[in-house]
C-alpha cells in the first residue's frame, strides 16, 4: 500500500447534509457550493457533451438549407406569423402538429427508458442547468480559482482585486447569459436579417423583450441559484424515484467495500484494525456540484453528474486500490454485496475480512455489474414504445399527403331554386397546396349526374373540371356553386366528390361531399 | 404531535411534522430561505402594480392607476387600430365604382366581408340571415332579380330601395287589383292564371290556358314580357320560370291577380352611406346569382 500522506484530506462539509439541516429553522439559507474541479473519464465525457449540446444551441439557426425561392431557406425555423415549421427536409404545417406531438411523446418515453437504465442522466450529463452551470463554473473557475481559492476569496474583504476579479466574472456571465437568450430568438426568425435589425434596435419588440428574460433566468439560474434549481424548482427529482427500479444504474458509495472508512490505514492496521477502502478524504464531496455526500446514500439533490466517482477513482489510483468505490451500481447488486460484507446478515457491522480475500482481492461472492441486467421487461417495453413511435412517426411523415382538399358545405340556405328550376348547392372548397412552388391544381366534380359547377372569381363556362393555379405553400379558398338540372335532381341527400389532382408529382385527394336538393 | 419531543427521522436525521400516512411520514425540512425573499418581492410587485393599475375598489368606482390604463381604453385603441387599417380599404371603395372593386380581388375580400356584417345588421330581418328570403321577401341566392341583377342594378336597389316614396329615385311599379278593381272577372284571372302556371312548365288546363293566353297578351304581357319572361327595368317579374315571390299554385297565383301584394324596401342609401351600400351590392352580388 502507497503512502498515505500522498491523499490530502479535504477540510469539506456536505452543506446539504441531512443531519447538518437539522438546526431546523424554518428558513434555511441557502449555503454556496463551491465545487472542486474534477478529472476523469465522466468529466471528460461532459465536457463533450457540453460542447455538443451548446455547439447544436448555438450553431443550428445559422444553418441553411436550400428549399427554393418560395420558402425560407433556414434549416430550422419556427415561422409563427406564416404557421409553419421547418426542419431541414420536413415541413410542417398547423394541422400537422400531430408530428411535434409524437416527438414529445416519444422524448418523454425516452427520458423513462433512459431513467430506469442509468438513473438521472438527463440531469447529470444534458439538462440546460446542469450544461450552463457548467459552463458559469469554467468561467468562476478562471477568474477566481478552483474550491480554495474561491473560498478565501469569498470570505476576504471587497479589495480592489477582489471586486475586479467578481466584476469580470458577473461580466463574463452576463455576455453568455445575453448570448444564450439571443440564439433562442434566432428559431423563430431569419437569423442574419434578425441579428442585424437586433443589433441595429429595429427588431420587434418581443425579440428584445425575449432576450432581456432569457438573460436574467441564465444568470440567475446558472450563475448564482444553480443546484437550487435542481434541489427546490425542478419537479423531475420528485418524480424519478417512480422510474428508478433495483436494477437501475445509479451513483452509488459502495459502503460494503468501503467502511469502515478510515484516515491512516497504515496506523490503524498496526493496532490491528481493519478498514476498509475509503480514506475518508472528502474528496467526492468536494467536486459535488449540489452539496451532498454521496457516502449518505441515494438521496433526491444527487443529480448523478458521476464527477464524484471520477474524484474517487482518482484517489483510489493515489491508494493503490481497485476503481468503483464510488461507481454506477444498481440496488440489487449493491444489497447483494452489503449482505456478503455484513456476513450474510441484512443488518450489521460492515466487516472487510468478508469483502476481501486473504491476498487482498475481493472474494467470489462479490458481484459486479453485468451489461445484461440493462435488458428488462420494463427496459424493453419502454424501447419498443419508443421505437414503435418513432418509426410509425416516420412512416407518417414519409407517405404524407402535399396536396389536400377540404370542403364546407353551404348549411344556409342548404340549396337554392334556380330560374330553370335547376338545383343549385354552395360549397367552400380549400385547396391546400403544402410545397413551396406554384402548382396548377385540377378541381374534379365527380359522381353528380348533370351537374356542373361554377367558381366566383374564376372567369370560365361552368363545368366539371377547373384547372386552379395556387401559390407556393399556401391554402386557396374558392366559393364553389354545383348545379344539377331539375330532371337529373334526386330528393334529399346525394353523395358525390370533389377531387383535386396534380399531374406531375401524380399527387391526389377526395373529399367526399353531399349534394341537398328538396325531399 | 402528542408530546413536546421532537419527532426526529432517524434515515435523514430532519425533523418531521408529526404527520404520517401509511408510515410515510412527512419531513419538516426548512423552506430555502430566498424563497421567502421571493414571496415578499411578489408582495412588493402587487404593491406596485396596484398603484400602476386599476385596483382598489371604492363607493363609486375603482382607483384607476397612474399609468392610467383601462381596459375599455384598450379596446379602444384596438378599435381606432382597427378602423385605421379599414380606412384604407374604406377610401378606395369610396372612390372606385362597383364594377371596379368587383375586379379587384383585395377589394372584393374586404367588400364581402364589410357586406357580410352590414347585411347580418339590416337586411337579415326580411332576406334572411342565408338571404334566402321566404315567402314574400325575395332569395337573394338565385338568379331571378325583380329589378336586374348586375352590380350597378342591385346598389342601386340597395341604395334607393323599392317603393320607399320619400326617395324620388325608389323603384316604383304598382300592378292592377285585376279582381278587386274589377278589370277582368273570375273566370277571366282563373285562365290568366292556367296560363302563367303553362309558361313556367306546370301542371295546367289546356283549355282554360288558351283562353288566358289572350288576356295575357293584352293585360299583362307589358310589364311580364309576352313570354312572361319579366322586364327588369319596370320591375316586372319573371313569371316562366320556377321561381315564386307569393307561390305559384293556381289558387296563389288567381290571389296575386286579384289583389296584388307589393313589396317595399328601405332606400339604405342616406342611411348607410354610399361605401358600405357598394360593399352590400358586392356581397349580395356573388352569392351565386349575380349577373
Amino acid at each position: 500500500m502507497l503512502d498515505q500522506t500522498a491523499v490530502e484530506k479535504l477540510d469539506v462539509e456536505a452543506v446539504n447534509k441531512g443531519a447538518k439541516q437539522n438546526a431546523q429553522p424554518l428558513y434555511a439559507a441557502r449555503q454556496k457550493v463551491h465545487p472542486k474541479r474534477a478529472e476523469g473519464t465522466y468529466r471528460r465525457l461532459k465536457w463533450i457533451i457540453m460542447a455538443v449540446t451548446l455547439g447544436i444551441y448555438y450553431i443550428t439557426p445559422w444553418l441553411r438549407w436550400d428549399r427554393g425561392p418560395h420558402a425560407p431557406d433556414q434549416a430550422v425555423l419556427i415561422d409563427m406569423a406564416n404557421r409553419r415549421f421547418y426542419f431541414f427536409f420536413v415541413e410542417i404545417w398547423p394541422q400537422e402538429f400531430i408530428y411535434i406531438a409524437g416527438l414529445l411523446v416519444m422524448a418523454g418515453v425516452g427520458l423513462f427508458l433512459i431513467t430506469s437504465v442509468v438513473g438521472r442522466a438527463w440531469c447529470g450529463y444534458t439538462c440546460p442547468q446542469t450544461v450552463w452551470t457548467d459552463l458559469f463554473l469554467v468561467i468562476e473557475r478562471f477568474f477566481e480559482g478552483d474550491r480554495n481559492a474561491r473560498i478565501r476569496l469569498d470570505k476576504e474583504p471587497w479589495t480592489g482585486s477582489k471586486i475586479a476579479k467578481k466584476l469580470a466574472k458577473h461580466a463574463t456571465w452576463l455576455v453568455i447569459a445575453v448570448a444564450t437568450g439571443g440564439a433562442w430568438i434566432f428559431y423563430f426568425a431569419d437569423a442574419p436579417t434578425l441579428a442585424y435589425n437586433f443589433a441595429t434596435g429595429q427588431a420587434p419588440f418581443i425579440a428584445y423583450a425575449t432576450v432581456a428574460v432569457l438573460t436574467a433566468t441564465t444568470y440567475v439560474f446558472g450563475g448564482i441559484m444553480r443546484e437550487q434549481v435542481c434541489i427546490y424548482m425542478c419537479p423531475w427529482p420528485r418524480i424519478q424515484a417512480a422510474m428508478l427500479d433495483e436494477n437501475s444504474l445509479v451513483v452509488t458509495y459502495n459502503d460494503w467495500r468501503g467502511e469502515p472508512r478510515m484516515r491512516g490505514q497504515k496506523k490503524a492496521k498496526a493496532q490491528g484494525l481493519l478498514p476498509g477502502d475509503c480514506v475518508d478524504c472528502n474528496a467526492c464531496v468536494a467536486v459535488c456540484p449540489t452539496g451532498i455526500d454521496i457516502r449518505d446514500g441515494q438521496q433526491l439533490e444527487c443529480i448523478t453528474c458521476a464527477l464524484c466517482i471520477d474524484a474517487c477513482d482518482a484517489v483510489m489510483d493515489k491508494v493503490g486500490h481497485e476503481r468503483g468505490l464510488i461507481s454506477y451500481a444498481t440496488l440489487a447488486d449493491y444489497n447483494h454485496n452489503m449482505r456478503v460484507a455484513m456476513g450474510g446478515e441484512n443488518s450489521g457491522a460492515i466487516d472487510p475480512s468478508n469483502v476481501r480475500d486473504q491476498n487482498g482481492n475481493f472474494v467470489d461472492a462479490i458481484r459486479g455489474f453485468k451489461w445484461r441486467e440493462m435488458l428488462r421487461l420494463r427496459t424493453i417495453i419502454y424501447t419498443a414504445a419508443w421505437a414503435a413511435i418513432g418509426i410509425a412517426l416516420l412512416i407518417a411523415l414519409g407517405t404524407r399527403d402535399r396536396l389536400e382538399v377540404n370542403v364546407l358545405h353551404d348549411r344556409n340556405p342548404v340549396f337554392t331554386t334556380l330560374s330553370d328550376g335547376s338545383i343549385r348547392n354552395g360549397y367552400t372548397v380549400k385547396i391546400l397546396n403544402m410545397v413551396a412552388e406554384p402548382r396548377t391544381i385540377t378541381l374534379t366534380l365527380d359522381g353528380l349526374p348533370g351537374a356542373v359547377m361554377a367558381i366566383n372569381g374564376i372567369d370560365a363556362e361552368p363545368g366539371t373540371t377547373f384547372d386552379i393555379p395556387v401559390e407556393p405553400d399556401k391554402l386557396r379558398p374558392l366559393r364553389v356553386f354545383v348545379s344539377q338540372p331539375r330532371d337529373m335532381v334526386a330528393p334529399g341527400s346525394t353523395p358525390f366528390s370533389f377531387i383535386v389532382e396534380e399531374g406531375e408529382a401524380g399527387e391526389t385527394d377526395i373529399y367526399n361531399a353531399n349534394f341537398e336538393a328538396p325531399e | 404531535m402528542a408530546d413536546d419531543k421532537k419527532d426526529i427521522d432517524a434515515v435523514s436525521g430532519v425533523e418531521t411534522t408529526g404527520h404520517e400516512w401509511d408510515g410515510i411520514k412527512e419531513l419538516n425540512n426548512p423552506l430555502p430561505r430566498w424563497w421567502l425573499w421571493t414571496f415578499y418581492a411578489t408582495i412588493v410587485w402587487t404593491i406596485g402594480y396596484t398603484i400602476a393599475y386599476p385596483a382598489w375598489p371604492g363607493i363609486t368606482g375603482a382607483t384607476a392607476g397612474v399609468l392610467g390604463w383601462s381596459s375599455r381604453g384598450q379596446l379602444a385603441e384596438e378599435m381606432d387600430a382597427a378602423r385605421a387599417e379599414q380606412a384604407v380599404y374604406l377610401s378606395r371603395i369610396e372612390q372606385a365604382d362597383v364594377n371596379a372593386i368587383a375586379a379587384d380581388p383585395e377589394l372584393v375580400q374586404f367588400a364581402v366581408a364589410g357586406g357580410s356584417s352590414a347585411f347580418k345588421v339590416y337586411c337579415v330581418q326580411c332576406h334572411g340571415s342565408g338571404a334566402a328570403g321566404g315567402e314574400g321577401y325575395p332569395n337573394l341566392n338565385d338568379d331571378d332579380w325583380i329589378w336586374g341583377g348586375t352590380l350597378e342594378d342591385i346598389a342601386w336597389t340597395i341604395r334607393h330601395g323599392i317603393r320607399h316614396e320619400p326617395d324620388l329615385d325608389t323603384r316604383f311599379n304598382d300592378m292592377p287589383a285585376y279582381g278587386r278593381d274589377q278589370i277582368l272577372d273570375r273566370d277571366q284571372i282563373s285562365d290568366v292564371a292556367w296560363y302563367v302556371r303553362q309558361m313556367s312548365g306546370q301542371e295546367y288546363d289546356e283549355e282554360a290556358a288558351a283562353r288566358g293566353a289572350e288576356t295575357f297578351e293584352i293585360e299583362c304581357s307589358a310589364c311580364h314580357g309576352i313570354d312572361g319572361e319579366g322586364v327588369p327595368e319596370l320591375g316586372g317579374p319573371r313569371l316562366n320560370d320556377a321561381i315564386w315571390l307569393y307561390g305559384g299554385s293556381h289558387a296563389e297565383i288567381v290571389a296575386q291577380i286579384n289583389n296584388p301584394q307589393q313589396g317595399v324596401m328601405p332606400a339604405w342609401g342616406d342611411r348607410l352611406g354610399e361605401t358600405t351600400v357598394k360593399q352590400l351590392a358586392v356581397y349580395v352580388h356573388q352569392l351565386g346569382g349575380g349577373q
